[in-house]
């Protein structure tokens, strides 16, 4: 097997008696998309912002492209190709749609540091923003303010910025959370297409989005992944059935 | 250098901590609960010493001043709390620096209207006048002494306030969750006002104490007010503990540095260097302490959100 | 929304131009002192021009920027008094009354200093950072006043105002211009900083710290810039007030002087380009007009800033211009 594009061993992260990551281990390989699904409070959020670079694990490591994470902050884990989406949308609420495709276009080509060029005459950071909101379904909506966006569109808005990132992994986190039926439908079937650009740790309470995308599941409880494999496993797990859907033994 | 100047000093220090601990115990109660910075926390000083040295010269009695002075503190503060602070509470830090700010032109121009532009004089009670003798020769003022007594007692009283009481409780619960507290029945607007009042009445209690050292007048309510903002942040924003430590700190590193930055430098400069020297380093003591401890804590010592 | 876009580049206009003729005219007319009132005007606008930088378009409060404002200050104060002596500074090193090599201690210095400052300071947020900033000016302020060397608490004069090669700065009408023509080159690097890259970092880094890094830049690195850029520019005005009283003293380095900074900031508009025009036009001539009536006049003032900030949030530019829009 080639090597995982992002491998996590044994991370630990505790808040007081809290063990919110507990011994967790996985890894992303190219052309996959990864579920993480558990319960509330299982510390999937946690988890995810450890991987970002946002929380610093007590102990563990993380690895991605086969180089170790520690040290490295959230920016310059992004620079490296590992894009997030926020289980609440995070966006520049003044900017527009475009503009905040477009700052992810100009932090992928390099300084930021450019004093006087405009950027709204820079075809350069535009033309590749707008191509992004295109394939987000985003297109007609590129100069609304982000904080006028509704819900739905706003979590369409942070993948496209992702996108824009061209990264070698994504990290979403709950992309479909507050999403119409028929939203989720269409994300769904958009995130299919993402998995041949870069793997995909999901994190996700839509089971139907889960069953649905993902080639592998992992089951998180209680900061602890007590299953790992593909849908029908899980789906057929008698510990998962019991930890995750309630079911009795 | 005797044993006593050294004592005489470190005695100078702590009360210094002491008057700075009355100070940002207020602000840092208000930031904690309320989350509202308040730069005319130096205007409630201001207004105690004013009251209690007013007070004092009609009456003839510094006791019957001081205790005016925790009134019109806390009644200056209520008034400022229910007509403009409360409008503040969810503005952002920029607007609250500007309307404070604005505050204290108010505050101190009304003063200076009110008591004319010359300052007023506070006497030490007789009951405190005289020195108490000190381990190894030397003298100290009783007066001074009583100030840290002040603040010993203060700090006590605070702790069990928050820790023992129903107020307390409140205030705790005040701090961790706003919604939960409001949910839970309690008037959240008048438990602002308390705490507010009571934040301005500790003020006002260090200003009017301060009154019978230094004189009283506009604009004296200022450095102490910058002192105490290095403290809070020394300290850790929202936590009483912090303040308590951070003013003991900055009180005895200030005094200390004074005291003994000139004798440290005499012995590697030549005499014409040292006190020009000694004197700029040590009036920035403080602030390269409060630097070089952000650079490593950036939330203070004690801060209560990790 | 065009609409509002040219409402605001009319009132830019208006403003600037105003600021021109006015003290054109009163020099004609032979009234030096509205002169100089529009180059206080004038000079007070650059200094908060620089801090809109990082308060405006990185939404960092800095509560400091008098010790930039100061430095500045203190730069032309002690190169001109040196010169004035015709004492080296320290190696050798000639001192000067030419205003550009003056200009260019001044940005320097401020820049360097910022570095230092910024670079702790930026480390915490919210009232944190608010506290810092001050606490850093005023160690900067008590340096000055246990200084004596410059004057100490008294500050420092400038006997014969620094020169500017080809013009005659001690008449008040080409020290104007200079002025003028420093703050229209102040507002232009701001506009531009404002609608480039740099500028697209710095206000997303003002929204939302935390995406600006999720697309991979630091928001440090950013506001650190921003930072010494907003310090230097207010620095370079320092130097001109300076040169406008001819005379330095710790009072441009005090607390308060940090505060009117942000308060011409607020009453003209927080971020916008003639913001800091506008409140420095509306500050001068609150000072000009109640001091004139009653020596109380910072009461007024203080309750004119108290209804501005619990009522007319926006500053005057966002009375006339409405709500700032980014394409």
């Amino acid at each position: 097997m080639a090597e995982p594009v992002l491998e996590i061993r044994d991370l630990r992260k505790s808040f007081g008696a809290l063990k919110a990551t507990d011994g967790v281990s996985l890894h992303l390989v190219s052309g996959e998309i990864h579920a993480l699904i558990g319960p509330n409070g299982a510390g999937k959020s946690t988890l995810i912002h450890q991987i970002s670079g946002s929380l610093t694990p007590d102990s563990g490591t993380i690895r991605f492209l086969g180089q170790d994470m520690a040290g490295l902050d959230m920016a310059a884990r992004a620079r490296l190709g590992l894009a997030r989406s926020f289980q609440t949308s995070s966006l520049a609420q003044e900017f527009s749609a475009l503009r905040n495709v477009m700052l992810a276009v100009q932090a992928k080509q390099g300084s930021s540091l450019r004093f006087f060029r405009p950027v709204m005459r820079d075809r350069s950071l535009e033309e590749p923003a707008m191509a992004m909101l295109e394939r987000a379904g985003l297109a007609d909506r590129a100069h609304v303010p982000a904080a006028e966006l509704p819900h739905g569109e706003r979590r369409q808005l942070e993948i496209a910025i992702a996108l824009a990132l061209g990264p070698k992994a994504f990290l979403l986190d709950e992309p479909m959370a507050g999403m119409g039926p028929e939203g989720s439908k269409n994300l769904t079937r958009f995130l299919d297409t993402l998995r041949r650009e870069a793997p995909i740790l999901l994190v996700e309470h839509d089971m139907d989005a889960v069953f649905a995308l993902a080639d592998r599941v992992s089951v998180l409880v209680y900061g602890r992944i007590i299953a790992t494999g593909k849908v029908d496993e899980i789906r057929n797990d008698p510990e998962v059935r019991r930890a995750y859907l309630g079911e009795p033994a | 250098m005797s044993t006593a100047l050294l004592i005489e000093q470190l005695l100078n220090g702590l009360q210094l901590g002491v008057m700075l601990f009355l100070m940002a115990a207020g602000l840092t109660l208000i930031f904690g609960v309320m989350g509202l910075i308040n730069l005319a926390h130096g205007s409630f000083y201001m207004a105690g010493a004013f009251a209690c040295a007013t007070v004092a010269a009609a009456t003839g009695s510094f006791w019957i001043g001081l205790i005016a002075s925790l009134i019109a503190a806390a009644a200056a503060g209520a008034i400022v709390e229910m007509a403009v602070i409360r409008r503040l509470y969810e503005r952002d830090h920029l607007d609250q620096v500007l309307a404070t700010f604005a505050l204290i032109l108010i505050f101190s121009e009304g003063t200076r209207w009110l008591f004319g532009s010359f300052p007023l004089y506070l006497d030490i009670p007789p009951l405190l006048q005289g020195a108490v003798p000190l381990p190894g020769g030397g003298q100290y003022q009783l007066y001074r002494l009583a100030i840290i007594g002040v603040g010993i007692v203060v700090a006590i009283g605070l702790y069990l306030l928050i820790s023992r009481t129903r107020l307390g409780m409140r205030i705790r619960a005040g701090e961790s969750d706003r919604e939960m507290i409001a949910a839970l029945g309690v008037d959240i607007s008048t438990l602002y006002t308390v705490v507010f009042a009571l934040g301005a009445a500790l003020a006002g209690l260090a200003g009017a104490l301060v009154g019978a050292l230094q004189s009283v007048q506009v604009g004296m309510g200022e450095p102490v007010l910058i002192l105490a903002f290095v403290v809070i942040v020394i300290g850790g924003i929202g936590s009483i503990k912090g303040a308590l430590f951070g003013a003991v700190l900055v009180g005895v590193v200030d005094t200390m540095g004074r005291f003994l930055l000139p004798q440290a430098l005499s012995l590697v400069l030549p005499p014409s260097q040292t006190a020009l020297i000694s004197g700029a380093l040590a009036s920035m003591l403080i602030y390269i302490v409060m630097a070089l401890i952000l650079a490593f804590r950036p939330t203070g010592l004690f801060a209560a959100q990790p | 929304m065009r609409q509002t876009v040219t409402r605001e580049a009319i009132t830019n206009a208006g403003l600037a131009l105003l600021l021109l003729v006015v003290p054109l005219a009163a020099s004609v007319m032979d009234e030096p002192f509205y002169v100089t009132l529009a180059t206080r005007i004038a000079v007070l606008a650059l200094a908060a021009v620089g801090l809109n930088i990082a308060l405006g378009l990185g939404g960092l409060v800095s509560f400091g920027h008098a010790a930039f404002f100061g430095l500045g200050g203190y730069a032309a104060g002690i190169l001109a008094t040196h010169a004035f002596n015709a004492e080296p500074l320290f190696l050798g090193i000639p001192a000067t009354t030419s205003m550009p090599a003056i200009w260019l201690v001044a940005v320097v210095v401020c820049g360097l200093v910022a570095l230092p400052i910024g670079a702790i300071s930026l480390r915490t947020s919210g009232v944190y950072f608010i506290m810092i900033t001050l606490a850093f000016a005023q160690m900067i302020y008590y340096f000055a006043i246990s200084w004596p060397a410059y004057g100490g608490q008294d500050g420092l004069s400038i006997y014969v105002r620094n020169t500017f090669p080809g013009v005659n700065t001690a008449q008040p009408l080409p020290f104007f211009l200079i002025c003028y023509a420093l703050l229209l080159l102040g507002l232009a690097l701001f506009w531009a900083l404002s609608g480039s890259r740099f500028g697209a970092a710095l206000h997303a880094a003002r929204q939302n710290a935390t995406r600006l890094a999720a697309v991979g830049i630091a928001p440090f690195n950013i506001r650190l810039t921003a930072f010494a850029i907003s310090a230097m520019i207010t620095g370079l005005a320092g130097a001109l007030f300076a040169d406008l009283n001819r005379f330095t003293s710790p009072s441009m380095l005090s607390w308060h002087m940090s505060g009117e900074l942000i308060v011409l900031i607020i009453l003209g508009g927080k971020g916008r380009l003639f913001g800091p025009v506008a409140g420095a036009m509306l500050y001068v001539l609150f000072e000009f007009a109640l001091g004139g009536i009653t020596e109380r006049w910072q009461l007024f003032l203080g309750l004119i800033l108290l209804g501005v900030v619990l009522f007319a949030r926006g500053g005057l530019m966002g009375l006339v211009a409405g709500k700032e829009r980014y394409g």
